[in-house]
């Protein structure tokens, strides 16, 4: 197993994102969180994670070197455990204040600045409460159990 | 699919709404701008041990948490016997400098170069969907990557003195748990270009230099746009000098005259109050001195270099003369005048972390210093967007009984609103309907201030704006929604 991602696997950079200290919003930590724990178990050299509160402009910067980018978030959208979609740049929204940025807003600024686009997903994880509280959701964490096992076989098939 | 947090619609926090009321002839009755405050925090901190307090802080806020976190652990340098501030040892005291002005200059930096350069560059009337840094990217490319190398900057500035990017645990109370490395030191004195402190300087020149040339194009619009007189209040450092990461707080009239004479914030309930209005959940705050009515202040890069004397760095300092002398020495009270308040900040702060960069005692490893326990204090600190204040008080079993925060975007709770009314006065009498121009005014008059809602409500910084045009019976004449 080891050797196979050694010699095959892209560059991919897995990237959660969300706020620990709140609840299900941690889940896309988590997932990340997961997902080095594998790699490091696994011996696989060409996949780094990284974390953040949330996305912004200079993530932009990050992503430029990598040829996949998969981002995790929790989400309140209606699902029944979590989605895994692809991201393109003409999705790019903005917000009011632009104290944080949409995956596909990063990724249609990484295009403009560098001149690149690394292919890009995000995996959505459904939670269900976002108080104070450091521990997920009972519901929240069998949706990471799901999400994980799926995210391990995707990345295998995306990198083959 | 964005990013989701709480919506505003379910959980009614985390968005602005501005009502504008007319009255039978059109004319402006009543403005108002409802920010909904999530108070939660305060009552959550209660019971925790004191000492969980600088990471706990944290939870509050995922734009700017190194503010909370520095506020929090100044309130208990209080308690734990290290002094109101400057009481830390030498490390301690600059390594949590380093922390807060990598802070500040990548706030500040995306602010411009997010916010403000693509209404300067692009013009406030373009197509609101290439109004930002995207935009830029596409017609000045070198600029937006100077915006984004610079956030980059602070960012890692943040994560090598804080331990990490999320919930950073580098300062505690008394002091801090690490100091900086000869490794980390040289990756920001000498990192390959552009990653290092001296392009940092010379693009907050630049950005300053071109903020400096669209007002001076542009001098009717930027120097008319939502002015009003203000009280302003903020830290300064004994000697009168800016200081973003400690002091004595300073408050002046319109006409500069001091109203709040350099006392010791650590008594900050003996001068300043909070008023509770039925129409919103942010409270007002207002100099007790002053009363309610003419008492309320602005806070942030304007008001802080209307507080103060002089900036301790030479290009920084050189620029504060020249924006000075623009108002002949008096209290800047032009809304849109706080961007060139915060590139002269921006400028301030990349100075500051070279200066600190090449101080020895960054490498020191006498870390932390306790004394007496106190069973109360108070930590303030200069957030990019303004006055952050932090009030704890323990018991005997070490545990908090009671939180007061009072974070910036509060205090800039009225100011925001007069700088919504006068936009709306002068853009909205006589009309039936909101247009993209009124629309824009208001954002901007409000991103003015930067404010940011995370610290009371979710951790994303999503920020939906409603404004609604009500007549008066309360009929809604027009409605926006962004």
């Amino acid at each position: 197993m080891a050797s196979f991602f050694k010699l095959t696997i892209m560059k991919t950079l897995i990237y959660g994102y969300g706020n620990p200290g709140r609840q299900d919003d941690a889940l896309g930590i988590r997932l990340a969180e997961k997902m080095e724990e594998w790699i490091r178990e696994e011996n696989i050299t060409n996949i780094e994670v990284d974390y953040n509160y949330q996305l912004n402009i200079e993530d932009a910067d990050r992503i430029s070197d990598f040829e996949l980018v998969i981002f995790t978030d929790a989400s309140i959208e209606e699902m029944n455990d979590f989605l895994f979609t692809e991201v393109n740049p003409s999705e790019a929204t903005i917000e009011f204040t632009m104290h944080a940025v949409s995956p596909s807003f990063v990724i249609d600024l990484c295009k403009k600045l560098y001149g690149k686009t690394p292919k890009t997903f995000l995996v959505h994880i459904k939670g269900y409460e976002f108080d104070f509280i450091e521990e997920l959701t009972e519901n929240a964490n069998l949706n990471l159990a799901k999400a994980t096992s799926f995210l391990k076989e995707k990345i295998k098939e995306l990198t083959k | 699919m964005n990013k989701i947090t709480i919506e505003p619609v379910t959980r009614v926090e985390g968005h602005g709404k501005v009502t504008i009321h007319m009255d039978d002839n059109l004319n402006i009755s009543q403005t108002r701008l409802h920010i909904v405050e999530f108070r939660g925090f305060e009552r959550f901190v209660q019971g925790r041990p004191y000492w969980e307090a600088p990471v706990l802080v944290q939870r509050l806020c995922g734009i700017c948490p190194v503010s909370h976190h520095l506020a929090a652990a100044k309130a208990l340098d209080v308690i734990v016997g290290a002094g109101t501030g400057d009481g830390l040892t030498l490390v301690g005291e600059k390594m949590r400098r380093l922390m807060h002005y990598g802070q500040m200059f990548q706030s500040h930096a995306l602010h411009f170069f997010h916010l403000a350069s693509p209404d300067l560059l692009l013009g406030y009337d373009s197509d609101p969907a290439l109004r930002n840094v995207i935009g830029v990217a596409l017609k000045h490319p070198d600029l937006a990557v100077q915006g984004v190398m610079m956030r980059k900057f602070g960012q890692e500035i943040i994560a090598a003195t804080a331990g990490k990017k999320i919930h950073g645990t580098g300062a505690i109370p008394g002091g801090i748990n690490k100091n900086l490395t000869i490794e980390e030191r040289d990756r920001f004195l000498k990192g390959a270009d552009p990653m290092n402190i001296d392009k940092m300087i010379e693009w907050s020149l630049a950005a300053l230099e071109l903020f400096k040339g669209y007002q001076k194009q542009n001098k009717d619009f930027v120097d008319n746009f939502a002015v009003f007189p203000s009280n302003h209040l903020s830290l300064v450092r004994k000697d009168g000098a800016l200081d973003l990461y400690h002091g004595v707080l300073r408050a002046v009239d319109k006409d500069g005259k001091k109203i709040l004479n350099d006392v010791d914030y650590q008594e900050y309930s003996k001068y300043i109050n909070e008023e509770v209005r039925s129409w919103s959940y942010m409270k007002f705050p207002f100099l007790t001195s002053i009363g309610k009515k003419d008492g309320w202040y602005t806070v942030g890069p304007l008001a802080r270099l209307n507080t103060c004397d002089f900036i301790p760095t030479p290009l920084a300092q050189k620029a504060f003369e020249e924006y000075k002398a623009y108002t002949g020495g008096k209290p800047n009270h032009m809304s849109l005048h706080m961007h060139w308040a915060r590139l002269i900040e921006t400028l301030h702060a990349a100075e500051m972390i070279k200066i600190l960069l090449n101080d020895k005692d960054l490498q020191s490893t006498d870390l932390v210093k306790k004394g007496k326990k106190l069973s109360e204090g108070v930590g303030v600190i200069e957030a990019p967007r303004g006055t952050l204040f932090h009030h704890y008080r323990i018991n005997e079993d070490d545990q908090i009984t009671m939180a007061n925060l009072i974070v910036s975007t509060t205090n800039n709770n009225e100011p925001m609103n007069r700088a919504v009314n006068f936009v709306a006065n002068k853009m909205m009498t006589g009309k039936k309907e909101i247009t993209e121009g009124m629309k824009n005014a208001v954002e901007i008059a409000i991103r003015a201030y930067d404010p940011c809602l995370s610290c009371a409500t979710h951790a994303l910084g999503k920020m939906p704006l409603d404004i609604k045009m009500l007549d008066a019976n309360d009929n809604v004449i027009d409605n926006y929604h962004s």
